[in-house]
């Protein structure tokens, strides 16, 4: 079986984010960007996929910075082929680009189950995994947490509100979005990537000319206004206990 | 042609309306008022019309087959996509949820139609505002000139908005073929049972990504006892296997609407404000100045919580005692 | 005239049989060793043959004079009499032999005549009586008082505490058959022979007159007869040294020779080129195989260990008597991960290195517990916070996954601005370390440090956001390739820097930039603030004005003390700031681990944990009484402190502080 885990890199959260002067988009000086956690979920799941039964797996994801890395991690991991999309890193922030783009290197690798991420923090016109699925003819499920292999067919586990989970028989191929894997992504140490480094190879494949039809037109980014910001309560740990016993007693909750 | 109608992809799980419906019923409105044209609710469903009653619609198109009584995303695929492409409104809403997602992203690459997701609101003139970025950023886009997808996410309106007294008109709309589907429900697993049900709970002490590890979780355990609460907890916390799937609270989880909601390291990303947003009081502490639960929350602070909690669990016990 | 009549009563087969039997012995005892050696040399090489006079010495000290055993007084009296007991009559033995086969058979000479035989019965007699105190006292001990480092654990399987206990019990009966059958021996020959010196064998005359009843020839059968006996127990003793508990008669010294003359603060790097740790017991080096053949089980280590008493899954000395066994169980299949020895066990440690501290002969449990959590990183066997926390510090280059540019939030209030001391040379480096930066508590304290400095005049400067965390635990957890990137961005800055001397806040910092980077090109003194200031005090550069008249207590942190032996320089300040310095009773080189250490404080606890390291620290201090507070030197220090002085309920009655708050008050 040829699985597909495919990821992308969005902005760090941990840094602050700031707004550039065009006020429509995110200052890039600033930006570290790390793999969509999400994704990271992708792989994990396309790992242990292949662990369970002998899949060959292939990492895909656009250049950018940190994308190598990403790419090696896969491979201590336990992936078998690297591919990198090179082309404009600015063009990735449009999901529908992306898709299509990578919809053609698919093609040819002729996948029986692609991976990713269910969504991004930064989607702004829809996910990768679904346009991907339609863009190949194959049926998509997002919001799984568990993906096992069954006559030729996966049986997910599709996660609804309130821990309801529903099972999902899905033929093959097919394109699953993954909200969190089996298990959490395995660390790797920092030597098994080095390693990795030295003996794995990335293929670098440009990317098509980039559509961007579909996607959303930005007018202006801001930051949530702070006027539904709640009341800060400073002070000493002392005094903040005081005044939170005194709004739980206002609220009648004592 | 294209028409100014505003279409609401109802969510509806085994018999259930999803509270997200009403409020995309409620945004469908305000986005209306700003086109001209009508909210037209979307019901995909088996013996499912009589959902149809509350919803403030001005007409409801049902569609009805015995392989849309459950969601799957291949049947709701099929079934919008003939639907859209012959009505052409000026824009659907789906739910940003796992229903919702699955079938417009598809849709957008099937039918050539442009797609924004997570919108919150609508401006005055009808531009989606959405929150990207876990919440820290918001971006407001043009509506294109096309029929437009939108997926919704809670925050901009409430449910109460989208429900009306009186029922709309409900017009049948012919399914299409939806043999050789693709992707078919086996089963549902139910959540893990005997546990407290937090959604009817008064007071909840959340505990998130800063609580940093399981013991740590005792801490919110005794201030939910001394207050007289439960406790429940974010995404990344379940995942790790902290707490139990049922004391899940956002997007995957349950939604909750108690008195008091204490949000202990709790960043207060888009996913699980949805769970909570609607609470009475919101009280977060974090140490992050920049964490975007403090633009939800009622009363907030940065005091390092592993000094706050147990001292506030102290003073509570203090006073109770009295 | 007194002489030596050696082989009184003994018919010449038996002095023939005696000589056979001893070829036979030294046969077996040869064959035993060489076994034992042989095993060793499966493991790893690895350089030990440096510092000869050094290592001589050592063995003088700890092996012959055995300071470290007579550390603990009943067991060290019971020892070395033993010891010394055994070593006079094997002296005994070997002069009896010499003066009869060699100089009386060959020269027709001996020096065993006289008063020096005489001297030589009485010394002898002494030294027996010492040899049975001590093992009156050992079998007391071990069967009559029971210390719970003596008893198996019970999770051994019962075939291997049976296996420890026979082995042991083997010890006591024969060195006691052996000195009772000598004795004996020595009464029956008194008894038959009566000498005119026999006074001078106290022992062997007044048991002498037992046998005056029985006369001869019933006393020279019976004679005979405990000779055979003595002379047999003595020669399968001898032989059995190599493959029972009593070849640490060997093993310690040589174990003792062998020990790492490195600080006790650089840690033997992953040895292969892929750094992947122990896996199997053949991938230890044969100085830690050695570690493990030459443990007696004293367990002092097992006193020591702050997660044994914490009540989690680690023993060290159950970790090394463990490993010993696996090194002999061909046939079980046990593998060394998962079936002798648990991953729980390997990270319930925290470094602290009490262990191997007190270690009579230098057993080495860190060095072998790193190198086997080496193999589980490797495998991705870590707790979900941890591996958080790895993938924190290798992505931002610190332990709470922050932004590199929020490592000088805490400077902000600071009215002078402190140098950047990649723009500008300096005296003194001030490397802050992650707590001291990070950690909301501290970061009032870290600007009490920087105003101290300022007050004293102190040209310093920080590396801003370009320092990273220095990888002391990052290395105890056994992620090397971590640690070593960590080093290498460290490394790189510095080197750009313009500054004559290290100063850290950190134990942690303070330990791998002491005595681990110097072998990655940091040849600069490193000094931790605490002797900086013993220094500007005692310059009287810093001035105290105000006196504190706090009664204190101190603890010492691991990393300060144990690890670099800094025990006088924080007291010095507590001293000259006006406290008075009560000590716990665990204090220097004894201090108990406040349990953060080795990376323990970015793991989940472990459920079996009963009583937290830090709570049983504080509740020590606490029960001191009059003291007020409790002073570290160590930023996880604090924070551990201060967290368990809240779950045990002393609030109010201890205060947990860090030096330098004491320092900035008295300024």
């Amino acid at each position: 079986m040829n699985v597909v885990a495919l990821f992308k890199l969005v902005p760090d959260l941990v840094e602050e984010l700031e707004i550039d002067q065009s006020g429509t988009a995110l200052n890039t000086d600033f930006l570290r960007l790390i793999i969509n956690e999400l994704d990271d979920h992708a792989i994990e799941q396309a790992i242990l996929l292949k662990e369970r039964s002998g899949a060959r797996m292939t990492v895909i994801g656009s250049d950018a910075e940190g994308a190598d890395d990403v790419l090696y991690t896969a491979v201590a991991k336990g992936a078998d082929q690297l591919i990198k999309l090179m082309g404009d890193p600015n063009a990735v922030i449009n999901n529908h680009a992306m898709a299509r783009a990578t919809a053609i290197v698919l093609k040819e690798l002729q996948p029986d189950l692609i991976l990713t991420g269910v969504q991004a923090h930064n989607d702004l016109d829809g996910s990768i995994g679904p346009l991907v699925a339609e863009y190949l003819g194959m049926p998509y499920v997002g919001y799984v947490s568990g993906v096992n292999v069954q006559n030729g067919r996966i049986v997910v586990r599709k996660e609804y509100p309130g821990g309801l989970i529903a099972e999902m028989e899905v033929d093959l191929p097919a394109v699953v979005g993954i909200q969190s894997a089996e298990q959490p992504p395995r660390y790797v140490t920092v030597n098994k990537v080095r390693q990795a480094m030295k003996t794995a190879a990335i293929e670098e494949r440009p990317l098509p000319a980039l559509d961007v039809s579909g996607g959303a037109a930005i007018r202006r980014m801001f930051k949530p206004e702070s006027a539904t910001r709640a009341k800060m309560i400073e002070g000493s740990t002392e005094e903040v206990t005081a005044r939170l016993l005194d709004i739980f007693k206002e609220i009648g909750a004592l | 042609m294209m028409n100014q109608d505003i279409y609401v992809v109802i969510e509806h799980l085994r018999g259930k309306t999803a509270d997200i419906s009403y409020l995309m019923l409620a945004g469908a409105r305000a986005l209306a008022q700003a086109t001209g044209g009508e909210v037209i609710a979307v019901l995909l469903g088996h013996n499912a019309q009589s959902l149809a009653n509350n919803m403030a619609a001005d007409k409801v198109l049902y569609v009805e087959h015995p392989a849309l009584a459950e969601f799957t995303s291949d049947a709701y695929q099929r079934t919008l996509a003939g639907l859209i492409a012959g009505k052409e409104p000026r824009a659907v809403l789906f739910a940003s949820s796992s229903i919702g997602t699955d079938a417009a992203s598809v849709l957008s690459a099937r039918l050539k139609l442009p797609l924004i997701s997570s919108c919150q609101s609508f401006s005055a003139d009808g531009r989606p505002i959405c929150q990207i970025c876990g919440g820290k950023i918001m971006a407001e886009s043009d509506l294109p000139d096309t029929t437009t997808l939108l997926t919704m996410t809670p925050g901009g309106y409430k449910p109460e908005e989208g429900q009306s007294g009186k029922a709309p008109d409900v017009i049948k709309v012919e399914a299409p073929s939806l043999d050789n589907l693709r992707v078919t429900l086996k089963q549902y697993i139910e959540p893990e049972a005997g546990d407290v049900d937090i959604s009817k709970e008064p007071i909840i002490v959340s505990v998130g990504r800063g609580i940093q590890n399981q013991d740590n979780i005792e801490i919110a355990e005794e201030l939910a006892r001394a207050l007289g609460g439960v406790v429940a907890a974010s995404r990344p916390v379940v995942d790790q296997g902290w707490m139990s799937t049922s004391r899940l609270v956002g997007k995957s989880g349950k939604k909750v609407k108690p008195k008091i909601y204490l949000a202990l390291g709790i960043s207060g990303a888009p996913e699980h404000v949805e769970g909570m947003g609607e609470s009475e009081v919101i009280i977060a502490i974090n140490t992050d100045t920049n964490a975007p639960i403090f633009n939800v929350a009622k009363y907030g602070t940065t005091v390092d919580l592993f000094d706050l909690v147990p001292a506030l669990t102290e003073k509570l016990r203090e006073v109770k005692k009295v | 005239m007194p002489f030596r009549e050696t082989f009184w009563n003994i018919p010449h087969w038996a002095e023939i049989g005696q000589y056979i039997l001893g070829l036979l012995t030294i046969l077996v005892f040869a064959y035993g060793v060489f076994r034992r050696v042989k095993r060793w040399r499966m493991g790893q090489p690895e350089k030990r043959f440096d510092q000869i006079g050094k290592r001589l010495w050592s063995v003088l000290v700890d092996a012959f004079g055995q300071a470290r055993t007579a550390q603990d007084a009943y067991a060290g009296i019971m020892h070395l009499t033993i010891f010394w007991g055994m070593v006079a009559l094997f002296i005994g033995t070997a002069l009896a032999t010499v003066d009869w086969d060699v100089t009386h058979l060959f020269f027709g000479f001996q020096f065993l005549i006289n008063g020096a035989y005489i001297l030589y019965e009485l010394i002898l007699d002494i030294f027996g009586v010492l040899l049975l105190v001590g093992l009156g006292m050992a079998v007391y001990r071990r069967y009559f008082i029971r210390p719970p480092r003596l008893q198996p654990a019970t999770a051994w399987q019962n075939a291997l505490a049976q296996n420890v206990d026979r082995d042991d019990a083997y010890a006591l009966v024969m060195l006691t058959l052996i000195t009772l059958s000598g004795y004996f021996v020595e009464g029956l020959r008194i008894a038959v022979s009566k000498p005119e010196w026999s006074p001078w064998s106290p022992v062997g005359n007044a048991l002498a007159s037992w046998f005056i009843v029985t006369g001869d020839p019933t006393n020279r059968t019976l004679h005979l007869t405990l000779w055979t006996i003595h002379i047999l127990v003595a020669f399968i003793l001898i032989a059995s040294i190599p493959f029972t508990k009593l070849f640490h008669i060997l093993a310690a010294p040589l174990n003792i020779f062998f020990r790492s003359m490195q600080p006790a603060g650089t840690l033997i790097p992953a040895r292969n080129d892929d750094q992947v740790g122990v896996k199997e017991w053949r991938d230890f080096t044969w100085k830690q195989l050695l570690d493990f053949e030459a443990c007696v089980r004293c367990g002092r280590c097992q006193d020591a260990c702050p997660a044994f008493a914490s009540g989690a899954s680690l023993s060290p000395r159950n970790f090394i008597i463990s490993l010993k066994t696996h090194l002999w169980d061909t046939s079980s299949g046990h593998r060394l991960h998962g079936d002798v020895i648990s991953s729980k066990e390997l990270w319930a440690c925290t470094s602290c290195r009490a262990c191997v501290q007190v270690c009579p002969i230098f057993v080495d449990h860190l060095a072998s517990i790193v190198d086997m959590r080496r193999y589980l990183v490797n495998e991705g066997e870590i707790d979900a916070l941890l591996q958080k926390t790895l993938a924190n510090l290798g992505r931002y280059g610190n332990s709470f996954g922050q932004s590199e540019r929020l490592r000088v939030k805490w400077t902000q209030p600071i009215q002078a601005v402190i140098k950047d001391a990649r723009k500008e040379a300096v005296e003194y480096l001030w490397f802050v370390g992650d707590y001291a930066s990070y950690h909301v508590m501290f970061s009032d304290i870290t600007r009490k440090t920087a105003q101290v400095f300022q007050k004293a005049d102190l040209d310093f400067g920080i590396l801003y956001d370009a320092e990273r965390n220095t990888g002391n635990d990052v290395r105890r957890v056994g992620e090397e390739g971590l640690y070593e990137s960590l080093v290498e961005k460290n490394a790189a800055v510095m080197s750009k820097c313009k500054y004559n001397t290290i100063v850290t806040t950190d134990p942690h910092t303070y330990n791998t930039l002491k005595n681990e980077y110097p072998a990655n090109g940091n040849n600069h003194p490193v000094l931790h603030y605490t002797e900086l200031l013993d220094q500007l005090i005692a310059a009287g550069k810093l001035q105290i004005n105000k006196k504190l008249n706090y009664k204190v207590t101190y603890h010492d942190p691991c990393y300060l003390g144990r690890y670099n032996g800094i025990y006088d320089a924080p007291r010095r300040i507590i001293r000259a700031l006006g406290c008075e310095l009560t000590e716990m009773p665990r204090h220097g080189d004894r201090a108990f681990c406040c349990g953060a250490g080795g990376g323990k404080i970015w793991m989940e606890e472990q459920p079996e944990v009963k009583e937290r390291p830090a709570e049983s620290r504080v509740r020590e201090a606490a029960g001191i009484p009059g003291v007020s507070t409790l002073v570290t030197t160590c930023p996880k220090d604090l924070v551990m402190f201060c967290d368990a002085v809240k779950t045990a309920g002393l609030e109010g009655k201890i205060l947990v502080k860090d030096l330098i708050e004491l320092v900035d008050e008295a300024m």
